[in-house]
This record gives structure tokens, C-alpha cells and sequence, in this order.
């Protein structure tokens, strides 16, 4: 999936997280990262910014992340807000399958 | 959900804030609503749907009965508030606005036609129903009764009032028939009836006396739009120590006279009724749902 232009989804509110995600031109994931708690968790917030890009097939995108200690369902939420809004598409609910 | 599910305090929790809705999780209300409707400007309802599915599908509150409050019927969200909440399995979507029956039965195959897409049971998802208009108020019957899914109904007393050309008072006599009007329709269909909200955060006297007439006319709960309101109108809803024990002592004496054959039975003077026993079973009911155990001892 393409995205066409730049967007932001998330606020600087506690336990939130602020995504801007833009094409990157010169192609592939970069992704750049502030939170106070980047030592600690700083690879599982890559890691779930990462599988909700492979779930959009999104292969070309620079995403910066401003985290305010936001929870993984939060950051994920975030991550499906901005790729909709950057890549101009309506959420495809219906690959979201049942679950336990 | 089990027919002893309490369903004194719904508090909505705004669909924009995270820390709000992990927040929500920690007080002490029987149901949380996430909403999508009034909470969320237009252009954050993607935003706000994205977060309630994940709160709900993977930072599901345990112990509480949970909804999801959608965009009204005639809204351009509702389609895919309604695909996104129904994914994320609350026990009851809330409907907002709500003035016939008709709209009812539409949601009710909206829904379904989604749970089947998704392999999901058909049926699983309740529906709270919010009466907010005078329209409502005259069909709360045929709306209490338009679906199985139907769990609740909720009067809405600010749009309620503004239908109407009513004021809004403390005193409440302007929502007084309606209030009435949606209990009977409740009891009727058999399901819970919820009370308006107190919307003055800052007079909990105010809170009080409504909760008066909220119990006095027989609401089973009752929305909240603050966290402190919260120990007050569970307190309300719950039975009193003396309530318990004096219940208690009508099926006691009930079980008594059933063991003796008496034909009657008569407590401190008086004959136990039909009513007085239902009256007694329902306050001991409430009781064991709130986690009150000591009757049994008594």
C-alpha cells in the first residue's frame, strides 16, 4: 500500500502517543522515536509500529513517534488511524476476524 | 450476562483520551461506555473508533459490562461504528437518539449481518436503547420490544427536554412522565431501565435527592458522566443492611409456613404478600449481585 500524503494521528497526552507518518522517497521503514521510556520499551513500540505497517503491506514510510507512555493497544490504534488517513483508505473491517 | 448482572452505574469514558479510558477501568461503576458519539468531534471519530476497538479487543476492563456508544442512526459513522464495535465484542452497543422501533429492527440486522461476516455468535450483542426525544418517550414500548437483542433502555433528559421546549430543572417534574413512560416500558419488556444523568457535577445534595426519585420510582441504574458520582449511585442502588435482613425475614417466614402447611403467612402482625415476597426476593437478589453475602447467614 502507497501512502499519498503525510498525517498525524495521537496527541502529547499522557499515556498517548503521537504518530506522523510521510512517504519516504527514498523507499523503505525508518522510523524515529522519543519517549522517556525508549531504554525499557523502545523495541516493543518498534515491533508493533512494524506489524501494523505489514498488516497495511506499507513498505515505503518515515514515521516519527512522540510517546507518552502510551499502552499497545494505543500505539497500534494510532499506527491504523494515521496509515488510513496517509494512504487516503477506509479500515477493510472485515479482515479483523473473530477472536477468543 | 446473567440475569443478577449489575447494572447500577454506567460511566462514559470519551473515546478520544487513552488515559480516560484505562482510567475508567479502575472505578468502581458496574458498566463503562466507550463512546464514539457526542465526546468525539467529527473529524477524530476515525481516531476514536481505532482506539475503542483496541481498548475493548485487547484492554477489555474485567469484571464490568461494556459498551460501546455509536454515532446515531442517521449519522454517516454509524456503518462503520457499527462494523468496528460489533469486531470488538462489547456486551452491548448503545444507541443514541432512538425514536422508533423500525430504527431498532435496522440496527438489529446491521448487526447481525456483521456478526455472520465475521463467524461471530448471532445474538451476542445487546443493545441499550437511549430515549432522548418526545418521539421516544411515545414509542418506548414498541422500541423495548423491537428486538431480543434489547437490554436497556436509558432516558436522555437534556435532548429529552429540549424536544419539548421543557427547562431543565433540579426538581426534575419536566421529565417526570417520561421518566414513568420508559420504566413501564421496560418492566413490560422485562429489561433494565436506566436513569437520566445528574448532570451538576459540584452538587452531590442535588445528586442525592434525584437519586430519591430515581429509587423511589424503580430505575435499576443510572448514568454517570464523572467518576464521582460513581459511590453515590451505586450506594443508592444497593440494598441497606436493614433492607437485607428485613427481606431476609420475609423468606424465612415465607419457607416456615411453606414447611408447616400453614396455608398463610404472617410476619410481625401482618400477612406476606405476593408483592412484599417479590419486593423481598429483588432486594436480596441486588444484594448478592453487589457481593453482599450476609443474608444467607441471617
Amino acid at each position: 500500500m502507497e501512502l499519498k500524503k503525510p498525517a498525524v494521528a495521537g496527541t502529547l497526552e499522557s499515556s498517548d502517543i503521537q504518530i506522523t507518518l510521510q512517504p519516504n522517497p527514498n523507499g523503505g521503514i525508518r522510523i524515529y522515536l522519543q519517549s522517556d521510556v525508549k531504554a525499557l520499551f523502545g523495541d516493543a513500540i518498534e515491533q508493533t509500529v512494524r506489524e501494523v505497517l505489514n498488516e497495511f503491506g506499507v513498505a515505503n514510510a518515515l514515521v516519527n513517534i512522540v510517546d507518552k507512555g502510551a499502552l499497545d493497544f494505543v500505539i497500534r490504534a494510532r499506527m491504523q488511524c494515521a496509515v488510513c488517513r496517509a494512504a487516503e483508505i477506509q479500515y477493510n473491517w472485515e479482515k479483523e476476524g473473530p477472536h477468543e | 450476562m446473567s440475569e443478577t448482572k449489575l447494572m447500577r452505574t454506567s460511566l462514559y469514558a470519551g473515546g478520544t483520551s487513552p488515559a480516560k479510558m484505562i482510567q475508567a477501568g479502575f472505578y468502581n461503576e458496574d458498566c463503562i461506555v466507550y463512546d464514539l458519539e457526542d465526546s468525539v468531534f467529527g473529524e477524530e471519530k476515525d481516531s476514536a473508533r481505532f482506539l475503542v476497538y483496541n481498548a475493548v479487543k485487547y484492554q477489555r476492563p474485567k469484571g464490568k459490562y461494556v459498551l460501546i456508544r455509536v454515532n446515531g442512526i442517521y449519522s454517516q459513522h454509524l456503518e462503520e461504528d457499527l462494523n468496528a464495535a460489533v469486531r470488538a465484542r462489547p456486551d452491548a452497543i448503545r444507541i443514541p437518539k432512538v425514536e422508533y422501533a423500525s430504527e431498532v429492527k435496522r440496527i438489529d440486522e446491521a448487526i447481525t449481518a456483521i456478526e455472520k461476516a465475521a463467524s461471530l455468535p448471532v445474538g451476542g450483542i445487546q443493545l441499550w436503547c437511549n430515549i432522548e426525544s418526545y418521539l421516544g418517550v411515545l414509542n418506548a414500548r414498541e422500541i423495548a420490544q423491537a428486538s431480543p437483542r434489547v437490554a436497556a433502555m436509558a432516558l436522555g433528559a437534556e435532548d429529552f427536554t429540549a424536544s419539548m421546549g421543557a427547562q431543565r430543572t433540579k426538581a426534575g417534574w419536566e421529565i417526570f412522565y417520561a421518566r414513568n413512560a420508559i420504566l413501564m416500558a421496560c418492566r413490560e419488556a422485562g429489561i433494565s431501565a436506566q436513569d437520566a444523568v445528574f448532570s451538576d457535577l459540584n452538587d452531590e445534595e442535588g445528586l442525592r435527592q434525584d437519586l430519591e426519585m430515581t429509587r423511589a420510582l424503580g430505575f435499576d441504574g443510572k448514568t454517570c458522566v464523572h467518576p464521582r458520582q460513581i459511590d453515590t449511585v451505586n450506594g443508592c442502588f444497593t440494598p441497606s443492611e436493614k433492607e437485607i435482613r428485613n427481606a431476609a425475614r420475609v423468606i424465612a417466614a415465607l419457607e416456615q409456613a411453606a414447611r408447616e402447611h400453614t396455608g398463610v403467612c404472617v410476619l410481625d402482625g401482618s400477612m406476606v404478600d405476593k408483592p412484599m415476597e417479590l419486593r423481598a426476593r429483588a432486594t436480596l437478589a441486588k444484594a448478592e449481585a453487589a457481593g453482599i453475602k450476609m443474608w444467607r447467614k441471617i
